[in-house]
């Protein structure tokens, strides 16, 4: 009990903020993408310190599982990996390390000005059935919303990024329009 | 200090940290990396919110943070998608990611 | 206490046993020690006999004796296997990016003993009898794949790399199947936790169990679900990724030595977890097939049945020809996914139909008509030509 935090907290909160410093930092795409996976890990651990189980596990299942390979596919794809042939920061990175600056300092000065100095909450006993129910029942419209918007986000991307299909009529048709 | 405010301070923190990586580096790809860190960091503010709160059951029966967190992380995923989908689409016809490079809207 | 329940019981009471030499604070801690202890023995362990008990059935499959130097019948040739990649040199390209490519097995193993926290060995016997049980196990089995893609990248080269996407897009593609094929236990079940769903199938009615697999939209879900968990673990008849004939090794080409044997350490605990889960949810766990065996302790049945389920896959591999890359993704999305969603449709008119044969009869039928339907629909343009043999004059 360091500083009055547990010692799992601490570590679990080094480890997240080590991996976005890391995403920040790296040069290589591919290692930028590795250790944002190291900070969804993180992530989904502190979901469980907060005993949030069916959170940090569906974060474990669709961030690492399925948004890391996404990234990770869009930058082999792209070409990404290996050295890149322009520098990794913008001209105007000062400016973005102070906005980003500033925005902490307010959140931190909002955060510990505002709360009271100890409040100690007892554990909610959350069941997975009880999450099941309150999603079939309070939340059913939110959760046939965000069904159509997977879908339709989904469908989205896939057309966005599918390559033209070259077909000797699509190609007749567009020189001959010329 | 509060426990609830320590984990708001280390949201804050991967906030920041994502916002930076938005505003400062040059490939698209890390512009989407930071914002799934921002993401995150206000899915970790929900969480914390709702861990240290009463759970009443009136309102949403006492699971509204877990809950928003839980749609948060599916729309987050959905737009993830949608937007490396665009920046392959933009590769595929400059042959660049360079978000410096790219100032023109026509192709 | 019986003396069938007390040798069910026995590795309870020994971990109990041993908890007692130590103060009251640190006994959680040594009970979990120990649970991890034998998870670690043990599975390694079933995973030199099933290295053994694989090439020595394969070499029969294939009309040829399999290894029989090292021992009796061969039966020692795991221990010769272990010196062999401990003794190997340890070979890291020059141009390959050493973290990661240290890392990616590393990662593999960590997941797929993770994995193990949550299977029901035997009646009490779970190291972590967690709420969403089954949701951790996919989520920790979700990160498989990227270390499979870390190692395939990390190596530069072109071989691994299209291996590791291969097998990356197979396992994605697959995932849906496996999740969507396992919620029709759980919805029966009515709980994500592993040892709620065993206790669900642990009744009798007269001599026979209740297992799921012994309902149609069990058996369906069965059958989708050890397909998809071949697949997911790159098994055959899905090793497109790593057959030696197409990709040298596929994404493990750069590895020697002991990291190329912590890669099939993982690959093949991830089988047998896979197939654990398999037992867990349509099989019955540690039950009994008849109530009149109940005598038999529960992790004996357990063991049993995962032999047999490791038997079916050796036989899988050397019976069946690999299917390519195109075959592999067009079966999981355009036959499996609607496959598994048609089974949850029945599950649910299984419910409420009421007891009685008629529930068979409708869901039986819907079933077999939706994969006659699918089959044909799929098939429509090949054209399959009588078969025909040709022998070497």
């Amino acid at each position: 009990m360091i500083l009055g935090f547990s010692l799992a907290f601490l570590l679990t909160a080094a480890l997240t903020i080590a991996g976005a410093l890391a995403a920040a930092l790296l040069k290589n795409l591919v290692h930028c993408a590795l250790s944002l996976t190291v900070t969804f890990a993180g992530l989904a651990l502190l979901y469980l310190q907060l005993d949030a189980q069916f959170a940090g596990f569906s974060q474990i299942l669709v961030y690492i599982g399925a948004v890391a390979i996404l990234v990770v596919f869009a930058i082999l794809l792209t070409r990404g990996a290996g050295v890149p042939e322009y520098r990794g920061f913008s001209t105007s990175w000062f400016f973005g390390l102070v906005i980003a600056s500033a925005i902490f300092a307010l959140l931190t000065w909002a955060v510990v000005r505002s709360l009271p100095a100890k409040s100690a909450v007892a554990a909610p006993s959350i069941t997975v059935q009880s999450i099941g129910a309150s999603l079939m029942s309070t939340y059913v419209l939110p959760l046939e919303i965000v069904a159509v918007v997977l879908t339709v986000a989904l469908i989205g991307a896939v057309i966005v990024a599918m390559p033209e299909s070259r077909t000797p009529k699509s190609e007749a048709e567009s020189s001959g329009g010329k | 200090m509060n426990p609830l405010a320590a984990y708001l301070v280390v949201a804050a923190l991967v906030f920041a940290i994502g916002l930076a990586i938005s505003l400062t580096r040059r490939n698209a790809i890390l512009v989407l990396i930071g914002i799934e860190l921002m993401l995150n960091a206000a899915n970790l503010n929900l969480i914390a919110f709702w861990r240290f709160s009463p759970h009443t059951a009136g309102h949403g029966d006492g699971l509204t943070g877990m809950m928003f967190a839980i749609f948060s992380i599916a729309v987050a995923a959905a737009e993830a998608a949608v937007g490396l989908g665009l920046i392959i689409a933009y590769h595929r016809h400059t042959k660049t990611t360079d978000l410096d490079a790219m100032t023109r809207m026509k192709g | 206490m019986s003396l069938s329940t007390q040798f069910d019981q026995i590795f309870v009471f020994l971990q109990h046993w041993i908890e007692g030499f130590f103060p009251q604070w640190l006994q959680p801690a040594v009970g979990a020690i120990i649970a991890v202890i034998a998870i670690v023995a043990t599975f390694p362990a079933i995973f030199a006999v099933t290295t053994v008990l694989e090439r020595k059935g394969l070499g029969r499959i294939q009309n040829r004796l399999g290894p029989n130097r090292v021992g009796p019948l061969g039966i020692l040739q795991p221990v010769a296997d272990g010196i062999k990649s401990l003794t190997k040199e340890d070979i890291v390209p020059r141009s390959a990016d050493a973290l990661v490519h240290f890392l990616a097995p590393v990662v593999l193993v960590v997941a797929i003993f993770l994995g193990y926290a949550v299977l029901p060995v035997g009646r009490n016997m779970v190291l972590m009898n967690m709420d969403a049980g089954l949701l951790f196990f996919f989520a920790i089995g979700a990160s498989t794949e990227l270390s499979i893609f870390m190692a395939g990248w990390s190596s530069r080269n072109k071989y691994s790399l299209l291996g590791a996407l291969r097998a990356v897009a197979q396992m994605i593609s697959y995932e849906v199947p496996l999740l969507l094929s396992s919620v029709v236990a759980v919805m029966m079940a009515g709980s994500l936790s592993t040892v709620k769903i065993v206790e669900a199938q642990s009744g009798f009615t007269g001599i026979f169990p209740h297992w799921y697999v012994f309902t149609p939209w069990g058996f369906a879900g069965f059958v989708l679900f050890v397909i998809a968990a071949l697949a997911e673990t790159n098994r055959s008849p899905f090793d497109l990724p790593e057959g030696e004939s197409e990709l040298v090794a596929g994404y493990f080409t750069e590895y020697s030595g002991f990291k190329f044997a912590l890669f099939f350490l993982g690959e093949y605990l991830g089988m047998l977890s896979i197939a654990g889960f398999a037992i867990t949810l349509f099989l019955g766990g540690w039950g009994a097939p008849f109530s009149f065996l109940g005598f038999v302790p529960s992790w004996a049945w357990f063991f049993l049945k995962l032999l047999g389920a490791i038997f079916f896959f050796i036989w899988l591999r050397g019976t069946l020809p690999r299917l390519r890359q195109d075959q592999l993704m067009n079966f999981a999305w355009k036959f499996m996914l609607p496959m598994t969603l048609l089974n949850l449709l029945v599950a649910g008119a299984w419910r409420f139909l009421g007891d009685g044969w008629s529930r068979w009869v409708i869901c039986s039928l819907v079933l077999i008509s939706a994969y006659v339907v699918l089959g044909r629909v799929l098939m429509r343009h090949q054209h399959l030509g009588p078969r025909s043999y040709r022998y070497a004059e």
